[in-house]
């Protein structure tokens, strides 16, 4: 079934949207990911526009986290105050990255950024997934490994306007997890992620917060940093493309559902190594688009009419 | 179209003045009908609906007088393009240099009866904006010798897009008076007012042509979102949102039943 996308302006097979919708729903529920990291890169090698793929990316993963934020509120795995400073510093950071977006589209160099952040982070990301998964393999074979202390302190915690985050029971500068909104939130704009895979460990090791409160407050946080994201990208911008938000939505629920419920029944080291190989993979072939000689040096744009 | 030939005709001299003086014999020896071609489209509108997945459109016409050649040429709206090269910097290919083309037709299609570097001198082709080498758009001032490398990567990148066909059309002549020509249109065809110019060549000249008009524009559902995220874009991301928060919580809801 053809269908017109009216913003990415071309017309596609809407079965293979709803298909990756839904594969990388499956993915997101099997591994408890957000997806955007992976699901930004397809839509760019399937055709669409980057620009119009990331923005488009933002508004369904306003959509697949307000369902995922919803079931950790009712189980109080929230931090409100931490979540607001956290989105705070997202709102500053995504804004930020909006306009930085324009800019990169001006001087035709987006294509190259976008591509370029997801090598650096999919290789990063990548890389210590795999590695943390097969420690975590061989620890299961020889039963008995060391725990790692959780909460050390260090030089973060001399850095002034403290606050106390009662939820999370923490005595923290307000500058960490206002930096880490900010720095989350460039990479929302810019990649057209929640950011779920960098704000997560940076909330384990460098805040120290208790794991159960980590994914939900980040959560929490990432509802309205895509929102910023998504809301600035179509007034600014004009590339959210609603039907094939649509299209990705649909998918994702149906998938996501799925994969919890196969989740439940593999081993979930094994998946998580699984998982790292696809990362990998991806970041493999964007650094080859980067690296090699492109079949044609030159590449056309037209200058957008409407300004 | 026309009052843009002719001024062209003016600078060129006395080519163009021998070509309007045969025009004027043409008018004049056959003052029943003025045109030596009459030609029209099967459709006036393209419409880009939601499940547009490209078209096809029929141009038929018939010839008066003697045995000619027929040259139909679709141009689509004029358009800036931006062209930029890659360059290896430090292991990675960035976009360095680039050029901006005014006036570039967004489609250019070409169908005629014979080859037409057989049917005509490249003047007279280059004149009429003949023939992919011959497609006019305004360079970039003060651009230097790479300027032929920016305009035939243009010309690729058009042809990769699907929008400048390297295949040339078919033209069938019936009798040597009435003529037809189908003209296939891509999926992502752009939207704007298009020319259909049919020219009649005959000994190397053009003798007669006519020109007419084509909307290719966005209808439906399609048509409405991107003139609603063009116009209101603000409230356009607004809708979006809400969108999107309404599926997530409506999925949450349903699932956590389930």
């Amino acid at each position: 079934m053809q269908i017109y996308l009216p913003i990415a302006e071309l017309s596609v097979n809407a079965f293979i949207f709803l298909g990756m919708g839904a594969g990388v729903g499956v993915l997101s529920g099997l591994f408890g990911v957000g997806g955007g990291f992976l699901m930004t890169p397809l839509l760019i090698f399937a055709g669409i526009p980057p620009a119009v793929a990331v923005a488009t990316e933002a508004n369904q993963i306003v959509a697949s986290s307000v369902s995922g934020a919803l079931a950790h509120w009712r189980r109080g795995n929230v931090d409100l105050k931490m979540g607001i400073v956290l989105l705070l510093g997202g709102i500053i950071g995504s804004t930020l990255g909006v306009w930085v977006f324009g800019l990169l589209q001006g001087l035709g160099q987006i294509d190259l950024v976008i591509r370029s952040s997801y090598v650096v982070f999919l290789g990063i990301i990548g890389a210590l997934m795999l590695i943390e998964s097969l420690k975590a393999i061989s620890r299961q074979r020889k039963p008995g490994g060391k725990r790692r202390k959780l909460h050390q302190h260090n030089w973060l915690h001399g850095l002034p306007f403290k606050m106390r985050f009662r939820r999370s029971k923490l005595y923290i500068s307000a500058l960490l997890p206002l930096s880490i909104g900010i720095l989350v939130g460039i990479l929302a704009a810019i990649m057209g992620v929640g950011g779920g895979f960098i704000m997560v460990p940076a909330m384990i090791y460098l805040l120290g917060m208790p794991t159960a409160m980590v994914v939900g407050t980040s959560l929490f946080q990432i509802i309205f940093v895509t929102a910023n994201v998504t809301f600035l990208q179509a007034w600014q911008n004009q590339t959210v493309d609603i039907f094939l938000a649509l299209l990705l939505l649909t998918g994702g629920v149906i998938g996501a559902q799925l994969g919890t419920r196969v989740g439940a029944k593999l081993p979930g080291e094994q998946l998580r190594s699984l998982l790292a190989l696809i990362v990998l993979g991806v970041c493999a072939r964007l650094a080859y688009e980067l690296l090699a000689r492109p079949d044609d040096l030159y590449s056309i744009g037209a200058l957008v009419g409407h300004g | 179209m026309w009052g843009g030939i002719q001024s062209r005709m003016g600078r060129i001299g006395i080519i163009g003045l021998r070509l309007s003086f045969a025009l004027l014999l043409a008018g004049l020896a056959r003052p029943a009908s003025a045109q030596a071609v009459v030609a029209d489209l099967s459709d006036h509108l393209i419409a880009v609906t939601t499940g547009f997945a490209g078209t096809k459109l029929l141009l038929f016409g018939a010839i008066e007088g003697d045995a000619a050649d027929v040259v139909i040429v679709v141009r689509g709206p004029a358009e800036d393009i931006t062209v930029r090269r890659k360059e290896r910097i430090g292991g990675i290919w960035i976009n360095r240099h680039n050029l901006t083309f005014g006036g570039v037709p967004a489609f250019y299609r070409l169908a005629s009866t014979r080859a037409p570097e057989t049917l005509a001198s490249n003047r007279t082709l280059a004149r009429h904006g003949v023939g992919l080498e011959h497609i006019r758009m305004t360079y970039p001032a003060g651009a230097n010798g790479d300027l032929s490398a920016f305009r035939d990567a243009l010309i690729r990148g058009k042809q990769r897009l699907g929008l400048y066909p390297e295949e040339n059309g078919q033209i069938t002549l019936l009798g040597n008076r009435l003529f037809r020509s189908d003209i296939f249109f891509p999926s992502n065809v752009p939207t704007g007012t298009y020319n259909v110019t049919v020219y009649l060549l005959r000994g190397g000249k053009v003798i007669s042509a006519q020109t007419t008009p084509l909307v290719v524009s966005k209808i439906g559902v399609g048509a409405r979102v991107f003139a609603f995220a063009h116009r209101h874009s603000a409230l356009y991301g607004i809708v979006a949102l809400v969108m999107a928060l309404f599926a997530g919580w409506f999925a949450g809801a349903v699932f956590k039943r389930a």
